[in-house]
């Protein structure tokens, strides 16, 4: 859990805020509320998990509920994994 | 259309700077290469660069009145002046040549600066009045011609592109207003008067503005768009449609007046087919058609353009543009455009009036306008969808609503409705945001400035505040569509398309465009067409493929509406990365600037490198910041005033 938790903020400092040293991510942090990703975002998004994790993401699993936040995607990602 | 330049001694004392206004004008060559033309005098120096459309012969500007005291330079053309003249005939004014301008000088004399609202056209104009001591600007309705303007050390310099006013004075200054930065980066254009240059203004579409021994007064619209001010317009769809049709007809008629060829852009699209087919209607001679493709299927629309041509029987040239070409011209697209773009779009323009101007054709007719005015865009149609679903949140229509929208997009911000919802903001209700169509899109340009490096930004300043403080009164009153129109024309129309794509693309290459959906008659119509009969339902541009019904193949008209879009981040990051990016997005060149956070920069630089999927804010956010360097190094670090001693091509100089 710690170890996708770890190389999903990596991701998403580096992907979508792009500045590492000002923007505070909080595991909690809502990605849309806070603007870090829009919806093309998303799809960037679902191709990486798919890819590094080795999961196929249908379309009715792209809710905010699934994606919207480092904690909630490290839950998903158990789910899909375990 | 031309370009024009000049200055006024506000309290500077004169002197004699013929060379000035050579300068001036040298470095708008490209809007006029025909020839040049001056008048000087104690108080104001008037240059012009001449394109010939019209009276080659004796048209040389600046014109003047009988008794020398009224003098004018005009870039654009005025369709109605074979009209105006014959009404100042047989009023007992005399006329030297045939030209547009002419008519110009004596109808100030006849009306005063109001001469203005009987003018049908596209056109910059300086008129000068010795008597009175008192130059005025003017700029057409919507905007089509440009017009710069400044005061350094007391003197009143203006131009058609700023390059020329910064070619009068290298003393003038050159910076990037951060604000104004930050304006582009939120919603895609400067607003208002403002320019990214600080301290230079434009003239704004529609206004005036008076020069004296008082100074530059304030700019007075001398028309104003306004969308249903009045009543709505009477008859059944079909009059309506009728009416349309006869006001475009007659608008096109206008435009296929000139001296030389006159071709028309065909992007593939409804409006420039329409304004293509019309144009075959009222002229005999063969019709050239333009048309841009791309190598990347996504943008391509050749199929598309190719039916027209052959339906139309058009002589058909096409230009295929890869993402290696746009990179090639990119910096000059914005030494052109003299603005930070987001969007590469003007850069395949560019090549376009290229082809054009290969094939012996000066003047080109396009469809440009017609979104904004008989709603065509994809943002009100997301509008219409989220004010649907704000108020009528468990329609079970919800979910195949947000599926319509961008249709054409593989990257399709609908794919998910549950991240749809939340982006469209959908419980936001219309009426609590004044600029309601437009705020999800401006929301995204937050992601844009947080790349502004902080000396650029101020938490305190807000570009939606000065949105609201430059149109929020003209507004009032007005449903959100109406709204998003309003913004769409004021802000977008004038600002971006007919600058950046428009006027700067085709004069580029001395090439003009003329615009009949922009004839202010068709305009004041369709500002009092209910906008229920614009976009019936989610179908966009109702009423006018009721109007053009006949003229085109019904696939044509049918067709649903593609934004016209070129690639962005795969043109700079493709095979090779021109050194030109490397050196522009360097480190070092980004603390040269000092306009973004050069971390942030790297990072992004990165992740194109990577060549991995990129969003829509990626790429506008490369875009942005490569064309405010590219900008920076053009226009504020390596500045170069060049001119030739003498300018074998002046054709008329007056000195008074």
């Amino acid at each position: 859990m710690q170890e996708n938790i770890d190389t999903i903020r990596a991701f998403i400092v580096s992907n979508f805020l792009f500045d590492t040293t000002e923007t505070p991510l909080e595991n909690d942090t809502s990605f849309l509320e806070q603007g870090i990703i829009d919806s093309t975002g998303v799809l960037e998004l679902v191709e990486w998990l798919e890819e590094t994790f080795s999961i196929k993401v249908a379309d009715e699993e792209l809710i905010p509920e699934n994606l919207d936040s480092v904690h909630l995607l490290a839950q998903f990602v158990g789910r899909k994994t375990s | 259309m031309s370009g024009i330049a000049g200055y006024f001694n506000i309290q500077a004392s004169p002197k004699g700077s013929l060379r000035c206004l050579e300068q001036m004008v040298w470095a708008l060559r490209h809007r006029g290469p025909d020839g040049f033309g001056f008048y000087q005098d104690a108080l104001t120096g008037l240059a012009h660069a001449r394109l010939c459309t019209i009276d080659p012969e004796t048209g040389w500007q600046p014109v003047c009145n009988e008794d020398r005291s009224v003098w004018v330079i005009a870039d654009g053309e005025i369709f109605n002046h074979a009209a105006l003249r014959t009404q100042l005939v047989q009023q007992g004014y005399r006329f030297a040549g045939h030209s547009d301008t002419e008519v110009l000088v004596h109808l100030y004399e006849e009306k005063g600066v109001d001469f203005l609202l009987e003018l049908n056209g596209q056109y910059a104009i300086a008129l000068y009045d010795a008597r009175r001591q008192r130059l005025f600007l003017a700029r057409d309705r919507m905007g089509i011609c440009p017009l710069f303007y400044c005061r350094h050390q007391g003197r009143c310099y203006f131009g058609s592109e700023m390059k020329a006013v910064f070619s009068a004075d290298p003393s003038l200054p050159r910076q990037i207003d951060s604000q104004v930065l930050h304006d582009i980066f939120t919603c895609w254009s400067p607003v208002g008067a403002d320019t990214v240059f600080a301290g230079m203004r434009q003239l704004l579409p529609g206004h005036v503005v008076e020069v004296s021994a008082q100074g530059i007064g304030e700019q007075r619209p001398y028309w104003t768009l306004a969308y249903n001010s009045g009543p709505d317009c009477q008859g059944s769809v079909a009059e309506l449609a009728e009416e349309l049709r006869a006001l475009l007809t007659d608008a096109v008629r206008l435009r296929v007046q000139a001296d030389v060829p006159i071709g028309a852009y065909l992007s593939g699209g409804l409006d420039s087919s329409v304004i293509a087919a019309l144009i075959r209607q009222c002229t005999k001679t063969p019709l050239q058609t333009f048309a841009v493709a791309f190598d990347d299927a996504v943008y391509d629309e050749r199929q598309e353009q190719l039916r027209v041509s052959e339906y139309l029987q058009t002589e058909h040239e096409r230009i295929v543009c890869s993402y290696a070409d746009i990179a090639r011209v990119f910096p000059e697209v914005i030494f052109h455009a003299e603005t930070p773009i987001i969007r590469t779009a003007p850069a395949p323009m560019f090549l376009l009036s290229g082809l054009a101007r290969e094939h012996g054709c000066p003047v080109v007719l396009s469809g440009e306008g017609s979104d904004e005015i008989l709603g065509g865009y994809d943002l009100f149609k997301e509008a219409k969808v989220r004010a649907f679903i704000s108020v009528q949140p468990d329609s079970a229509c919800r979910a195949m609503l947000l599926k319509r929208l961008y249709p054409y997009l593989a990257l399709s911000p609908t794919r998910s409705a549950g991240y749809a919802r939340q982006f469209f903001a959908t419980t936001v209700h219309p009426e609590s945001d004044l600029f309601y169509a437009h705020q999800p899109r401006w929301k995204n340009g937050r992601f844009l400035t947080g790349f502004l490096s902080d000396s650029q930004t101020t938490d305190q300043y807000s570009s939606l505040e000065k949105i609201h403080a430059f149109m929020a009164s003209s507004m009032q009153g007005q449903d959100f569509f109406t709204r998003a129109q309003s913004v769409e024309s004021r802000l977008l129309l004038p600002n971006y398309l007919l600058s950046s794509q428009g006027d700067r693309m085709g004069m580029a290459h001395s090439v003009a465009g003329r615009y009949p959906f922009l004839d202010h008659r068709v305009v004041e119509f369709a500002a009092r067409i209910p906008g229920r009969l614009k976009m019936k339902g989610l179908q966009e541009k109702y009423l006018l493929k009721r109007a053009v019904h006949g003229l085109l193949p019904a696939a044509t008209v049918q067709r649903k509406k593609q934004p016209y879009m070129a690639p962005d981040i795969p043109s700079f990051f493709g095979t090779a990365v021109p050194p030109y990016v490397e050196h522009l997005l360097s480190p070092a060149y980004l603390s040269t600037t000092q306009l973004f956070k050069t971390a942030m920069v790297a990072n992004l630089v990165e992740k194109c490198r990577a060549k991995s999927r990129q969003g829509f804010r990626e790429n506008m956010a490369l875009v942005g910041i490569l064309s405010t360097q590219s900008l920076y190094d053009q226009f504020v670090e390596n500045w170069r005033v060049e001119c030739p001693a003498s300018l074998e091509k002046t054709k008329k100089l007056i000195r008074m």
